[in-house]
C-alpha cells in the first residue's frame, strides 16, 4: 500500500522486543506474571523508596507523595498522588518497572513491583494487608479517581470566546495592579544567587 | 528582588547610577562637551593584535555576554536531575535560539548516548519490527523545518500569580530551532504500519523513558525525528543523536534519545499523560491529551530583567509570538494595561509552529507603562488574558498557561511582573 520503501535497517528480532517492548496498558496488555502483598512489598519500599519517598509513601522534602490528598482536587492545593489523582494500576506499575528506583531504574524484578504497588496501596487505605496484587487482578483494580479525566476540550470550552475579533480601543474603563511578583521575592537575582 | 547595594556593571547597577544622576550617560552622549577618549585615543585592539584562529576551534560567546545563560530556580523542583532551566529570552533577539543556551528539561539527566551505541525499534502493528542504527537513519530523504518546542509548563508558575521575575523565568521553557532529520511518516512506512494502529507509543533511551502517546494521525502527518538543529548535531542534553519533533505541540512529547516506537491502537496512558500532562479544573477533574500549545506571546524587553536604562525618547519594544495551532498573523502591544493596542511590526511574515519576533517603536517619555502583547493565529485565534482563562480553569491546571503577561514599567525604567484587573 505504500508507495516506496527503502530497505534500511533489519528485521527486529523477538528477544529485542521482549527487551525493550515493556509499557502496560490499563487493560494490562504488557503484564509480566508475578504478584506480591503489601507486607512484603513494605520492605522493598522501606529498602529502596523510602529515602525519597517516605516511609508511609508520605513524601520526603520536595519529594512526590505517593499517598494521601484523597478528596482534594478541587481544592486551591490539591494533593495529587498514586491515590487521589492517578487514574489506572498499569500506569503505576509501568512507570516503577521502568523507571524507579530514581538513580537505579530497571532493577526490580516483577514481583518486587507488584509488592511495592501493594504497598502504595495500602499507604492510601485502598486494600487491606493481606490483600495480593497480581497480573490476574490488577487490571480490574479501579482507582478512586478513575473516572476524574477527560479529552482536550479547549475546541468545544474556550475556541469560539477567543476567536472574537479583539478590542482595539477603549477596551476597559480602568486598569489596576492587583499583584506583584517583587513581593514573593522568590525570583533567584545574579548568577551566582540562586535562593531562596 | 533584592535591596542590597549593587555595585559593578550589572544592569541594575548601572540603573541605579544612572536614576542618580537623571540619566546622564543618555544625555552626554548626546550632548558631548568634550572629546570622548574611545575615539581621541588609540585603544589596544586597534594597535596591539587580537587571538589567533586556533585559539578557540569551537567558540563560546564573548565574556561580556556571560549573563546570557540558562537559569535554575532551585525551589521548583525537589533536585537538578529531574528539572527544568530557563533560555534568556530577556536577552535574545530574532527568532533562533542558540543551543548552548537552549532550556533543558530532563526526568533523569541528560544522558550521554554515542551513535554508535545507539539504537532505534519500530515495532508493535507493523508488517515488519525494524532496528535502525544511526547511520541507517542518515540514509532516509531528510527534511528540514524550524519550530518551536515550549514545554507544557511554561507560564505554569504564574497561574496563581505574579510570581518569577523576568521573562526568561516566566516564559523562558521554550526554544526555537531550524531541524533537519526524517519524517515519521517516512519511517511508519518502512515498517508497513498497520490501519488498526491510531495510536504511537514513543519512547526515549534514559531511565525516565517518558513514554508518550501520540495518534498515529499526527505521528503521520507532520511528526519528524531530527539529528541536527541549527545546522549542527543534537546537544546532549536535547537528545542526541535522536530526538522526536512534534509541531505545536506541548515539549513533553518531543521525545528526546528516541529509542522506540510502537504502533498500537490504544493509548499507553503513561505516567506522563496521566500524573503528569494532566490539566486540573476547579471541579477537581482534569483534562488529558492536550497536546496543543495555544498562540502565545511576551515582551522580553523591556521586561524585568531588561529595565530601560538609556533615559527618554526612542524605546524599542521587543518580543517574541508563537501558535501551536498555525502561523502567528498578528501581535498587539498595549502600553497602558490593556485599554488601548496597537499592531506591532513582524520581523517577517510567521512561520506555522514556529517563533515570531515582533517591534513595537516608542516614544518613551518616563510614562509609567503597563506594557503587554497579544498575540493572534491564523485560525483567529487570540491570546486571552488570564482571567479569561482562570474562568474556565481555574487556578490548578499548572500547564498551559497561554495568557497575556503584563510587566510594570515603572518613570526610572525598571520593570516588574505584575497582575492587573
Amino acid at each position: 500500500i505504500y508507495a516506496q520503501t527503502f530497505g534500511l535497517g533489519r528485521a527486529a528480532l523477538p528477544e529485542e522486543i521482549a527487551a525493550w517492548n515493556r509499557d502496560v496498558r490499563p487493560d494490562g496488555v504488557g503484564l509480566p506474571a508475578g504478584s506480591g502483598d503489601a507486607l512484603t512489598g513494605e520492605g522493598v519500599f522501606e529498602a529502596k523508596c523510602a529515602a525519597c519517598h517516605g516511609d508511609f509513601a508520605e513524601g520526603i522534602g520536595n519529594w512526590p507523595k505517593l499517598a494521601g490528598g484523597m478528596g482534594t482536587l478541587n481544592r486551591q492545593d490539591p494533593l495529587k498522588t498514586v491515590g487521589s489523582y492517578w487514574p489506572h494500576l498499569s500506569t503505576a506499575w509501568d512507570y516503577i518497572n521502568r523507571s524507579m528506583p530514581f538513580g537505579a531504574a530497571q532493577t526490580l524484578e516483577p514481583d518486587e513491583v507488584y509488592a511495592t504497588l501493594a504497598y502504595i496501596l495500602y499507604s492510601n487505605n485502598l486494600i487491606e494487608d493481606d490483600f495480593v496484587l497480581s497480573n490476574e487482578n490488577l487490571a480490574s483494580f479501579e482507582l478512586p479517581n478513575a473516572g476524574g479525566f477527560f479529552m482536550d476540550d479547549r475546541d468545544t470550552t474556550e475556541l469560539a470566546a477567543f476567536s472574537q475579533p479583539a478590542c482595539m480601543e477603549n477596551c476597559k474603563d480602568s486598569v489596576e495592579i492587583t499583584m506583584h511578583a517583587t513581593i514573593l521575592d522568590v525570583t533567584p537575582n545574579d548568577t551566582t544567587d540562586d535562593g531562596p | 528582588m533584592s535591596d542590597k547595594p549593587n555595585t559593578g556593571t550589572t544592569r541594575r547597577g548601572f540603573l541605579a547610577a544612572s536614576a542618580a544622576t537623571g540619566s546622564a550617560l543618555v544625555a552626554n552622549a548626546a550632548h558631548a562637551q568634550t572629546p570622548d577618549p574611545m575615539i581621541t585615543e588609540v585603544q589596544e585592539w586597534a594597535s596591539g593584535l587580537g587571538v589567533g584562529v586556533d585559539d578557540a576551534p569551537y567558540g563560546l560567546p564573548i565574556r561580556f555576554e556571560s549573563d546570557v545563560i540558562r537559569r535554575n530556580v532551585e525551589w521548583l523542583t525537589a533536585d537538578v536531575i529531574s528539572s527544568i532551566n530557563f533560555t534568556p529570552i530577556h536577552a535574545l533577539d530574532g527568532t533562533i535560539t542558540p543551543q548552548g543556551c537552549a532550556f533543558e528539561r530532563h526526568h533523569s539527566g541528560a544522558i550521554e548516548l554515542s551513535k554508535d551505541d545507539y539504537r532505534l525499534m519500530i515495532n508493535g502493528l507493523v508488517d515488519t519490527p525494524l532496528v535502525f542504527t544511526y547511520a541507517d537513519l542518515e540514509r532516509f530523504p531528510r527534511v528540514t523545518r524550524t519550530c518551536f518546542l515550549e514545554c507544557a509548563a511554561n507560564s505554569g508558575m504564574e497561574w496563581a500569580g505574579a510570581q518569577l521575575n523576568g521573562s526568561q523565568f516566566t516564559h523562558g521553557m521554550i526554544h526555537n530551532m531550524e531541524y533537519t532529520g526524517v519524517t515519521l511518516r517516512t519511517l511508519l512506512e518502512e515498517a508497513g504500519v498497520q490501519p488498526i494502529a491510531n495510536w504511537l507509543f514513543v519512547e526515549g533511551a534514559d531511565a525516565s523513558s517518558n513514554g508518550r502517546s501520540i495518534p498515529m494521525e499526527k505521528a503521520l502527518d507532520d511528526c519528524m525525528i531530527a539529528f541536527k538543529a541549527n545546522g549542527e548535531a543534537l546537544r546532549m542534553e536535547h537528545g542526541y543523536p535522536v530526538r522526536l519533533i512534534v509541531p505545536g505541540w506541548e515539549g513533553n512529547l518531543w521525545v528526546k534519545w528516541l529509542r522506540r516506537m510502537e504502533a498500537t491502537d490504544a493509548p499507553v496512558e503513561s505516567r506522563e499523560e496521566t500524573s503528569k500532562y494532566t490539566d486540573t479544573m476547579a471541579n477537581g477533574t482534569s483534562r488529558k491529551f492536550t497536546w496543543v500549545m495555544d498562540a502565545k506571546s511576551v515582551v522580553t524587553a523591556p521586561s524585568p530583567q531588561m529595565p530601560i536604562t538609556h533615559g527618554h525618547g526612542p524605546l524599542v519594544i521587543t518580543g517574541l509570538a508563537w501558535s501551536g495551532r498555525g502561523a502567528v498573523t498578528g501581535v498587539d502591544v498595549s502600553t497602558d494595561g490593556g485599554k488601548t493596542w496597537m499592531p506591532a511590526r513582524l520581523a517577517a511574515p510567521g512561520q506555522d509552529m514556529a517563533l515570531t519576533r515582533f517591534y513595537y517603536d516608542h516614544n518613551w517619555q518616563g510614562e509609567e507603562m503597563l506594557l503587554q502583547s497579544r498575540a493572534t493565529d491564523s485560525t483567529g485565534y487570540v491570546q486571552p488574558t488570564k482571567s479569561q482563562l482562570r474562568a474556565v480553569r481555574g487556578l490548578n491546571s499548572v500547564y498551559h498557561n497561554n495568557a497575556i503577561q503584563t510587566w510594570w514599567i515603572k518613570s526610572n525604567g525598571e520593570a516588574e511582573n505584575v497582575e492587573v484587573s
